[in-house]
């Protein structure tokens, strides 16, 4: 390779790489800014914010969906494994809200540590199946499969 | 050149002079043409018809065979316009340049289709048409970054000079294509993680895994046609007063 063209190649090489690291900085400094929403467990801990509207990310606990005064109000409890907080919210819920799916609520907290949302968003999960194979995973009695929230 | 194999390496010798580029992608083109369009035909009978139904979300997944395909591409060509656009700064190869500047349009209209049908697809399933979370928001700066090497080619006059400046500013924007594949792994984002693109074997079920990636070829072979069309005119417009041109001008009268 020639001289003349051996330095370009090099001079790009650093720059792509220069522009790499800045950004890696930039991205690892800002790094909790860039996170979507909070786990339950960050909310158990304090680190999410008080009185503030934040986003609230989980997976719906089996069994924990309930209507207490027969109205639009719902209250259910969010879990990532390890710590849960309980939810409530007033409004229509999205199609793939259910019990075992992943959600994420837009709100803030109250006095007593209930998550009130003004918005809730069904997380999808990267799991695509015909209704068959999952009947037939449920019968093996297979664990839900993950959710990476 | 040791690693490449002598055909290999000929090969893009010759495809690299102008008229050579020119006669040999007529001859290609009708056959870049009929495997996109059996490919394309086969992948939305089997993802329309033959693929069963998501055992969540019904039939709307369906968008995937257009969404996951689309995505796809807006990766693949920023990285093919961010090598050739290096080719061209490197070596100075006029062909180069031509294809880094032909797959920009393209490349900005597969993310386009992207960002749109997600969208669609986000406010029955997940509630909202859009979300400011990682994959998003990088996914929509990749746009900003092919609307921005298509401007500055436009704004410069000597197309050489504006080829060597659109390759950098497509280098350093080379950095948001990791970042677009991992925002999902690296940060909580409301887009989920990876189905098919990750080490592990894909989540999806065969039978509308293959559909997929029918349609992700074939989008592939769109891109192949889309480019060489617009490489072909732009060859045209830069040789105008080539002698090759004029001969064929000539002979085609």
């Amino acid at each position: 390779m020639k001289p003349a063209r051996k330095q370009r190649l090099m001079l790009i090489g650093l720059m792509v790489i220069g522009a790499g690291l800045a950004t890696g900085f930039a991205l690892k400094s800002f790094n909790e800014n860039l996170m979507y929403f909070f786990s339950t467990t960050d909310v158990v801990e304090g680190k999410a914010p008080k009185d503030t509207l934040f986003r609230l990310g989980g997976m719906v606990i089996k069994g924990s969906v309930e209507r207490p005064n027969d109205g639009l109000m719902v209250r259910f409890k969010l879990t990532d494994f390890s710590k849960d907080v309980t939810v409530e919210y007033t409004g229509i819920l999205p199609d793939l809200f259910r019990e075992g799916q992943g959600i994420v609520a837009h709100g803030k907290l109250n006095a007593q540590g209930v998550f009130i949302a003004e918005e809730v968003l069904a997380k999808h999960d990267e799991n695509y199946m015909p209704p068959e194979v999952k009947d037939s995973l449920k019968n093996k009695s297979a664990p839900v499969t993950g959710q990476k929230s | 050149m040791f690693l490449i194999p002598d055909p290999v390496v000929r090969f893009f010798h010759r495809m690299a002079s102008p008229p050579h580029f020119y006669a040999f992608t007529e001859r290609l083109m009708p056959w870049l043409v009929v495997i996109f369009l059996l490919l394309t035909a086969a992948g939305l009978y089997g993802g329309l018809y033959l693929a069963p139904a998501d055992y969540q979300q019904g039939d709307s997944y369906r968008i995937i065979y257009i969404h996951v395909p689309s995505a796809w591409m807006s990766l693949f060509i920023y990285m093919v316009m961010a090598v050739a656009g290096a080719i061209g700064l490197v070596w100075r190869i006029k062909l180069a340049e031509i294809v880094a500047i032909s797959s920009a349009p393209v490349g900005a209209s597969f993310t386009f289709i992207a960002l749109v049908t997600g969208s669609l697809w986000g406010k029955p399933m997940w509630g909202t048409w859009w979300v400011w979370d990682a994959r998003l928001t990088s996914e929509l700066i990749l746009l900003f970054l092919y609307l921005g090497v298509i401007g500055l080619y436009g704004a410069i006059d000597d197309k050489r000079t504006a080829s060597r400046a659109v390759a950098i500013l497509a280098l350093v924007g080379v950095v948001n294509i990791p970042i677009i594949h991992y925002s999902v792994e690296w940060w909580n984002t409301l887009h989920q993680g990876p189905t098919v693109t990750k080490m592990d074997k894909p989540s999806i079920h065969v039978s509308m895994l293959i559909p997929l990636l029918l349609m992700a070829v074939a989008f592939k072979f769109y891109y192949l046609i889309a480019m060489l069309q617009r490489a072909r005119t732009e060859l045209l417009l830069r040789e105008r007063n080539a002698q090759w041109v004029k001969n064929m001008i000539s002979e085609s009268k």
